[in-house]
């Protein structure tokens, strides 16, 4: 931030408060460059594209591939599934207890709509791999200029 | 549910003083839970990505150490657009008590999920010894 502007900074307006918020969604402003537009609930995503198709990777170890259920409507991409915390013996205790369970559901926006037909799903070594291939209607359209 | 322990973000080793390292890529450390039985001892680890090829559990002197590599390639086309994890191996290592028989550690790796069980020995090596009056 730059301080050359002295006192006509606080001079503008009559509140000086009002610099602060300035300050903090100019800070926002910055920070949201970064930060993506998801949610960030869990499990974390990653998406690749090549702009003909997206490629949606997740690490949700422990999963029965069975109860992953993975769902498309138009540009939405909804993941639900659940782990089950472990089964404890009589007499067995947690030292530790990091590892997480329960359910989950996540809403992921993707950049173009899908052709829900034939989107694929492959699922090795808890790592949920989702190809989404864009809808034909939805792909951009090359215009050829004709000399007259 | 909006259960506490899912929120955490994959945690990157900050410091590797241990080992030097040759593969150019993040570390992460495993979450991990760690189980007591009377006879045995169960450690799990979320460690995505690995299979049983790219796991390897040592155990020198008391020191249990778990690394798991991942090999991870996309389409050379793709270009990732969004990204809320990283990739990398893991590696974590624990201290163990001397009361586990080394001879029948057991390792699997299913889905993602290292399981070790580690079956504790039957033999007491602390001795009472009784004192006498003098």
């Amino acid at each position: 931030m730059l301080w050359t502007d002295g006192f006509g900074m606080f001079g503008r307006g009559l509140d000086p408060w009002s610099e602060f918020q300035r300050i903090e969604n100019e800070m926002n402003r910055v920070l949201s460059r970064f930060v993506s537009p998801s949610t960030g609930d869990f499990p974390a995503v990653n998406i690749w594209t090549d702009g003909e198709e997206i490629l949606v990777t997740t690490e949700i170890p422990g999963i029965d591939a069975g109860a992953i259920d993975i769902s498309v409507t138009g540009k939405t991409l909804i993941l639900k599934g659940a782990r089950e915390p472990e089964q404890l013996d009589e007499g067995n205790s947690y030292h530790r207890r990091e590892r997480w369970y329960g359910q989950f559901t996540k809403a992921i926006e993707l950049p173009f709509t899908i052709n829900a037909e034939k989107v694929g799903a492959r699922f090795a070594n808890g790592i949920l791999t989702i190809t989404l291939p864009r809808s034909e209607a939805e792909k951009p359209k090359k215009i050829t200029i004709k000399s007259a | 549910m909006a259960d506490k322990s899912k929120e955490m973000q994959k945690k990157e080793i900050e410091k590797t003083d241990l080992v030097e390292r040759t593969r150019a890529t993040k570390i992460y450390n495993p979450d991990v839970d760690i189980i007591e039985g009377k006879d045995r001892i169960v450690v799990i680890a979320d460690m995505p990505g690995v299979n049983e090829n790219s796991v390897e559990v040592t155990l020198e002197d008391n020191v249990l150490t778990i690394y798991g590599r991942v090999d991870w390639d996309v389409p050379e086309r793709m270009k990732l657009t969004h990204a809320e994890y990283g990739i990398g191996d893991y590696q974590r290592i624990f201290t163990i008590s001397g009361e586990i028989n080394r001879e029948k550690i057991q390792a699997n790796v299913k889905d993602g999920v290292l399981k070790l069980v580690m079956p504790k020995n039957n033999m007491p090596k602390m001795k009472k010894i009784a004192v006498k009056a003098g």
